[in-house]
């Protein structure tokens, strides 16, 4: 077992060989630019582009002429939102996503709210979901667009999106999903869910940085996007700029092997993540599971460790790369978002770890987590004041704080 | 962002965690910070006759940082007589521990836990033994 052990596969994703075998060829002899009409270096380039597009499109049952390559997921969703609202602002000017959404949709939003846009987000659940019902109530003959992640990347919860989308198909409201986290790993229909854009990503599926792709739906309806970058009128004129080949090649591969291998990969990081779960509940008390317990995507797990900071936590296992809701590991000192809008306190969410695994992970690798966050558990638990009142039988909300 | 090699090794081998009775008279408590704040530390100090600080624990709830300030505040302090160990500045705790600043904060909340621990010492060396224990205790 080598180390350090990766297990932070929401953030990123190593790209597979088979990924890399494929892209080579397109740094070196096959560098053609896509746009270049009138010679073999051009075509050749145009052809891979056309093929990965055709990858891309087959995961999410849509067609190629309907995938738009862009630098990744938070420029497609910027596309996406404010292209939409600035195309159809003559429609309405309301927008509704939720507060756990990415950065890169919410930002986005705040964006539209302050040029004219009025924007509402919806809480969610206590395990981070957003139902249909509350997109329902919330619209208006103003609403232009519906913003609704499929997997959310920190507490791993996936939303109803078919019953969302069939809500905006009645309501003739466009829908926007950022599939960062679920593109090419989860089934996926644009037609069957009702999608009229999507937000995806090579980097989450084992494919490179630096490329992205946002479906925009051709037919029923013809959906249009302002551009926000302007410029050779490349991707129908909805994302200018010389395409990154080399990335789109990967980026379809990438796809492609995902596809192919959805359901026993799915199978088998679900079979991992519960052993890590399992092993972590049977042997620590008082540690908390944030998010769905059953709708979540298979390869997260965010658990909260009561008594104990988050950042202290992951030191504790620093040959085992993982992430924490804790502000300590963000410049801010503010604690996750999330966590925060699942309503979970600022001690819990000051206590959370997401352990995020994938491709590459093993039995061992899973075995070898288990011990070491255990024994970090228990040994900084033994050094936490909060757990040593709680022994006591101190309830701890009722401690009067001096808060610096 | 990487740790410094000294708040590593006191996060791995941490000087005088524990607990001191917080009952006993020549025992003085502090406990500063907040759970919501992502940091509690409490403090603990134990005098002899002359008012010279003879022990120190102490028990923190919060990032790496935090725990290496307050370790390092039970080794200082010790040996110190309490009007020495009020001289202890966080700007010394940085310097120490080469804390970047985003992390001084942990420094500022080690020094308020030596002060709140002396005070709670000499609010009960100045009244009789009995008198409240913590900074922050249970209501």
């Amino acid at each position: 077992m080598k180390l350090p052990i990766y297990m932070d596969y929401n953030a990123t994703t190593p790209v597979d060989p088979r990924v890399l075998e494929e892209m080579l060829p397109y740094f070196k002899d096959r560098f053609g630019n896509a746009a270049s009409r009138n010679h073999a270096f051009g075509w050749q380039a145009e052809e891979a582009v056309e093929k990965a597009r055709e990858q891309v499109a087959s995961a999410i049952g849509a067609t190629s002429k309907e995938i738009i390559w862009t630098s990744g997921a938070t420029e497609s969703n910027n596309i996406a939102i404010k292209g939409v609202a600035n195309m159809y602002r003559d429609k309405g000017n309301h927008i509704i996503t939720n507060v756990i959404e990415h950065k890169a949709v919410i930002d986005p939003c705040k964006y539209l709210e302050q040029n004219g846009f009025r924007v509402t987000f919806l809480p969610v659940d206590k395990y981070g979901m957003v139902h249909a019902e509350q997109v329902r109530e919330a619209m208006t003959d103003q609403t232009i667009l519906v913003t609704i992640m499929h997997g959310n990347n920190e507490v791993g919860t996936i939303n109803p999106i078919g019953e969302i989308g069939k809500l905006c198909k009645e309501r003739e409201v466009l829908f926007h999903v950022d599939a960062c986290q679920t593109f090419a790993k989860q089934p996926i229909d644009v037609e069957q869910m009702g999608i009229d854009l999507l937000s995806c990503s090579g980097h989450k599926i084992y494919g490179p940085k630096g490329v992205g792709a946002l479906y925009v739906r051709r037919k029923k309806p013809r959906v249009r996007c302002e551009p926000v970058v302007h410029g050779g009128g490349h991707e129908r004129g909805m994302r200018s700029g010389t395409l990154n080949v080399p990335g789109i090649v990967g980026m379809g591969k990438a796809a492609e092997l995902c596809v192919q291998n959805q359901s026993h990969e799915i199978e088998n990081v679900t079979r991992l993540r519960n052993r890590l779960k399992d092993g972590l509940f049977n042997r620590l008390p008082e540690i908390y599971l944030n998010g769905h317990p059953t709708q979540r995507i298979p390869n997260n797990l965010n658990i909260s460790f009561l008594y104990v900071e988050g950042e202290s936590l992951m030191m504790g296992f620093s040959d085992i790369a993982v992430s924490s809701g804790s502000a300590c590991t963000s410049a801010s000192l503010e604690p996750s978002y999330v966590l925060k809008a699942l309503g979970l306190g600022d001690d819990l969410a000051h206590s959370s770890i997401r352990f995020s695994i994938g491709r590459f992970t093993t039995e061992q690798e899973i075995d070898y987590a288990i011990e070491r966050v255990c024994v970090a558990v228990e040994k900084l638990r033994e050094m936490s004041p909060l757990y040593e009142m709680a022994q006591e039988g101190i309830d701890l909300s009722t401690v009067q704080w001096a808060a610096h | 962002m990487a740790y410094s090699d000294k708040v590593v090794d006191h996060y791995e081998h941490p000087r005088n965690v524990g607990s001191l009775d917080k009952n006993d008279p020549n025992v003085g408590t502090g406990i500063v910070g907040a759970p919501e704040c992502g940091d509690v530390m409490k403090l603990q100090i134990k005098c002899d006759e002359s008012g010279r600080i003879v022990d120190a624990k102490f028990k923190t709830f919060g990032c790496g940082s935090a725990i290496a300030s307050s370790s390092l505040a039970t080794e200082w302090v010790k040996g110190k007589t309490v009007d020495e160990a009020l001289q202890i500045k966080n700007t010394e705790i940085v310097r120490e521990l080469s804390l970047p600043p985003v992390k001084i904060h942990c420094s500022v909340l080690a020094e308020d836990a030596i002060r709140a621990a002396i005070n709670d010492y000499k609010t009960k060396q100045g009244q009789s033994a009995g008198a409240h224990p913590a900074a922050a205790g249970a209501h």
